[in-house]
């Protein structure tokens, strides 16, 4: 077989599996529909406001719940020190 | 239409063999190349899942929540807040809610402790998330004792343990009864941690929490749209980690590009220069150089891209976990929902296989418009 082929064959298969890749993100959404209601349910019968992302720090576990200086509360020159801080963008301004 | 076809597989055929007789060279290229590609996609990829999972889990967060600022930072709100809060105009229900953080001091593990509105245990008893089922190693009907706020240990059973699949929002969450909250914290019985506030109109939303700051002005509300936003800002390629990465990954990329776009080595101009003298058209050799850099990025694109989704989707982003870790030693392990966004293939497409195809032609074509001799003797 020409070396040609061979690569047209690779990049065909690749390819494919690629628009698959793509087709099967649309069909597991609606397999793991379920389980993304029940993480769903779970938050609004628990009243929660977060992703448990980040366990390290009480403002990278409720990022939205943080006051804005709370990762330079020890001191006013403290720096960050969680990883997961880094992470983190400073909250978007208030629209209000 | 055939003989366009035919002369193309002769010049991809020229052009694998061009490749091969620098096998080394060309294997390492195209594996850190793939490297680069794969790294970024998997950070996009996770972005992407990660923000749509927050829009969709968090879009039954309460409509507000207020909270008590005490000297720049977060205080126990009193319960009296509540009900002048629920007589406001546009209001519809006020719920405090009680939680709070318990470090284990045995484990080295923090959870996040919390009380349902309506009662979901007994007191004396909890339900938990299954990485604290994990770390502590109970399972359902075992005992666990913490430690309260007077260092007296509060002995609560394990009734049940939330499943793997809600450890994007439970993994550390331990839910109990409002007595065994109390009895945790010490809590005062007129305080809650902060209030949930539900307005029957969404658009008046921002006029309620105006209306609130305005009677209590030492309340901090926090609408569900700036929850949200809170997401989308959170993995915002401008954050620390996220810029590193992606810096890193471009400037690999930028070294790679420029190396190409710098020049030929002596033996390709012979090659071009060969090549022209046997009777190859300037156009023949763009074509050969063209087909070189596109088997080289296009494969390098395919492999990274699928490498990626299947570290990202099938194998919950394991790399990126010591990065998300941290010093935490409670880590939900989660599996995303596949969402792929096609935009961001199509960009990280053209931002890779193109720059590095053109980078690999331009060279290829100052040296094919010399003279055949100037450049074998070059």
């Amino acid at each position: 077989m020409r070396k040609s082929d061979l690569f047209l064959i690779f990049t065909a298969c690749c390819g494919i599996i690629f628009i698959l890749m793509l087709l099967y993100s649309h069909h597991d959404q609606a397999t793991a529909h379920a389980e993304l209601c029940d993480r769903a349910r779970l938050a609004r019968e628990l009243m929660l406001t977060d992703l448990c992302l980040f366990t390290e720090a009480r403002y990278t576990r409720h990022p939205s719940m943080a006051d804005l200086h709370s990762p330079f509360q020890d001191h006013p020159f403290s720096l960050e020190h969680f990883p997961s801080g880094s992470f983190i963008s400073p909250p978007a301004l208030s629209e209000r | 239409m055939k003989t366009s076809l035919n002369r193309h597989r002769n010049i991809i055929d020229f052009a694998l063999s061009s490749l091969l007789r620098r096998k080394m060279k060309n294997f390492s290229l195209l594996a850190v190349y793939t490297l680069i590609i794969f790294v970024i996609a998997s950070l996009l990829f996770f972005v992407n899942a990660l923000k749509r999972e927050a829009a969709l889990v968090l879009a039954d967060a309460p409509d507000m929540v207020v909270q008590r600022l005490m000297a720049g930072r977060h205080d126990l709100i009193p319960a009296a807040y509540a009900e002048k809060i629920r007589a406001l105009p546009g209001v519809s229900t006020v719920t405090p809610r009680l939680w709070g953080y318990y470090y284990d001091p045995v484990f080295g593990a923090n959870y996040t402790l919390t009380v349902p509105p309506r009662p979901a245990v007994e007191p004396g008893n909890i339900l938990v998330g299954a990485e604290v089922s994990l770390n502590q190693r109970v399972r359902v009907g075992d005992m666990v004792a913490f430690r309260t706020s007077a260092h007296i240990p509060l002995l609560l059973t394990v009734k049940g343990i939330y499943p793997a699949a809600s450890n994007l929002v439970a993994a550390d969450l331990v839910v109990m009864s409002p007595e065994d909250f109390q009895a945790m914290f010490n809590l005062p019985a007129d305080r809650a941690t902060d209030l949930a506030v539900t307005v029957a109109n969404p658009r008046e939303l921002a006029t309620v929490a105006a209306k609130i700051v305005e009677f209590f002005p030492d309340t901090r509300p926090i609408l569900k749209s700036e929850m949200l936003r809170t997401y989308d800002a959170i993995f915002d390629w401008r954050g620390g980690m996220m810029v590193v990465i992606l810096t890193a990954a471009v400037l690999s990329f930028v070294i790679f590009a420029w190396d190409k776009a710098t020049g030929l080595s002596a033996e390709e101009r012979r090659e071009i220069g060969i090549l022209k003298s046997i009777g190859w058209e300037t156009a023949d050799v763009l074509y050969l150089k063209f087909w070189e850099g596109i088997v080289i990025s296009l494969s390098a694109f395919l492999l990274g891209g699928l490498l990626a989704y299947g570290h990202v989707f099938f194998f919950s982003a394991s790399l990126f976990e010591h990065a998300l870790k941290g010093w935490a030693v409670l880590y939900p392990k989660f599996k995303l929902v596949p969402a792929v966004d096609s935009y961001h293939l199509a960009v990280l497409f053209f931002l890779t296989v193109l720059p590095y195809t053109v980078a690999t032609i331009v060279p290829a074509w100052l040296a094919a418009t010399v003279d055949p001799d100037a450049a074998m003797r070059s």
